[in-house]
């Protein structure tokens, strides 16, 4: 990515652009005098693109008071726990943490059952590689939340976090 | 972002120092000149300025982005006051937006609550209309895309791609948080949809492109840009203007290459570190009082029969 150093000063293109404006005033008008099956609104208001129904919904009319928020339903407030050391990697663990998993590559052997755990401040998942046909597929992992899958045939398992796709790993199974 | 941090809303002075100024603008990059004041930051192109005072605007719209609802954690302990502030600091702009974009990462996990809570919220804005496009918070797992798409994808086409048109200015509004593999994703079927979209618009259309993912390649080591936006993008090079306007990033950010300029906006929940700041995305715990500083409102004025819009970026108060 190129990021130049000085950004250029408003200056001297004033005039072209005011006459650019004129012209593309001029051809707006043309639009809308000509423009197609539906008549023009002179207010603006929002129209659908070509063959669609406008999506959205309405927000409220008039600022009466502040805004009122239903609190969220059985949420449990579980602030995760600060300064928690994380225990020493088992041979079967999987931490995650600064967004990446650790360790990137685990062997294990069939049979075994492997537990991955979130240390990170935002949600993660793990899931297996599109198209690899693998088993993994975790619900979004919170902070401190764990998914384990016992993996039963040999082979080796990409996968990565469904969220912020950048975090790949494997687990290799052995017979 | 931690420049402009340093006024306490609405004081009249600079938010920040020359040299601060100096550094944000060249951290910006080349050919879109920023007015920082108060707590706002202005953004335009150079000989595009409209000193016109924005109540004279003839379409106002507002972008709110990344209220995560339902996140937990030390970098926001608070994530659904935060976004109720934005909320009410729309409500006061003293005037009333056209409609109002969520641009994705409306939940932070997807649930139904989540979906749920943030629709009620949204429905309290004081405008028109409210259009939403997913973040990839909203399309976890397989009942991610699904949740969304019964709460927000009513009359959405293909996995929640529209088009909208208002003030003579054509509006798209796309999903790139889907399909991922390494960075956002748009699709096929999505591109075929845009380019059947604005094959009847004359080039003279002002356009603006919402999607959670940015689609320039703002960091992609983090997964900041989609793989195919250059399929895309190819398609607009006819227009003389261009606004693409994302969340995700949870930063402001603005850039111009071409007709084309790309805004990334501040979320409502919590910053993440510039790119390459440190080892991942991870959410920014700010000392005491200084979250609101980083997160905001965007609004985005248009005078009819001008190319260029009027991007504003303003603090939460």
């Amino acid at each position: 990515m190129v990021m130049n150093a000085s950004s250029s000063p408003p200056v001297r293109r004033s005039r072209t652009v005011c006459l650019a404006a004129v012209a593309v005033a001029g051809a707006l008008g043309l639009l809308s005098a000509c423009g197609g099956s539906s008549p023009p609104k002179p207010g603006g208001a929002l129209s659908p693109g070509p063959g669609q129904t406008l999506p959205g919904f309405p927000g409220a009319s008039g600022t009466s008071g502040t805004v009122t928020v239903s609190p969220p339903p059985g949420t449990p407030s579980t602030s995760p726990t600060s300064g928690q050391p994380s225990a020493p990697a088992a041979a079967n663990a999987v931490t995650i943490k600064n967004f990446a998993f650790s360790p990137p590559k685990l062997t294990v052997k069939a049979g075994t059952k492997v537990t991955w755990t979130n240390t990170d401040p935002d949600a993660h998942t793990v899931t297996s590689k599109q198209g690899s046909g693998g088993p993994l597929n975790s619900a979004a992992l919170a902070t401190n939340d764990t998914y384990s899958f016992t993996f039963t045939t040999p082979g080796t398992y990409p996968y990565f976090c469904s969220i912020h796709p950048f975090m790949t790993a494997t687990v290799e199974v052995t017979p | 972002m931690s420049e402009d941090t340093h006024d306490s809303n609405g004081g009249g002075e600079h938010g920040m120092t020359r040299r601060q100024l100096m550094r944000h603008s060249a951290w910006f990059g080349g050919a879109v000149v920023l007015t920082v004041v108060a707590g706002e930051v202005i953004s335009h192109i150079p000989g595009t300025a409209n000193s016109a005072p924005a109540s004279s605007a003839d379409l106002h719209f507002v972008q709110v982005s990344d209220s995560h609802i339902g996140f937990q954690g030390p970098a926001n302990m608070d994530v659904t006051a935060t976004f109720a502030d934005a909320i009410n600091q729309v409500n006061s702009l003293g005037f009333r937006p056209d409609f109002v974009m969520h641009s994705g990462d409306l939940t932070h996990l997807s649930t139904p609550a989540q979906f749920d809570q943030v629709k009620q919220m949204l429905s309290q804005l004081d405008t028109d209309r409210v259009f939403t496009v997913p973040g990839e918070h909203d399309s976890i797992g397989d009942n991610g895309p699904r949740a969304y798409r019964q709460a927000f994808g009513h009359n959405t086409l293909g996995d929640g791609w529209y088009s909208f048109d208002t003030h003579g200015v054509h509006f798209i509004a796309l999903v790139n948080t889907l399909h991922l593999e390494q960075l956002g994703h748009l699709g096929n079927d999505q591109i075929d949809f845009v380019r059947k979209d604005i094959a009847g618009l004359s080039s003279d259309t002002p356009i603006v492109i919402f999607s959670h993912i940015p689609l320039f390649a703002m960091y992609p080591t983090w997964g900041w840009g989609t793989d195919d936006a250059v399929q895309l993008l190819s398609m607009f090079r006819r227009f003389s203007s261009v606004t693409c306007l994302n969340g995700h990033v949870h930063q402001l950010f603005s850039k111009t290459e071409g007709n084309i300029t790309f805004h990334s906006a501040r979320p409502t929940c919590y910053p993440f570190p510039k790119p390459g700041q440190g080892p991942a995305p991870l959410p920014q715990v700010l000392p005491a009082g200084r979250l609101k500083d980083a997160l905001g409102i965007r609004t985005v004025n248009y005078w009819q029969g001008n190319h260029a819009l009027a991007v504003k970026d303003t603090k939460l108060a």
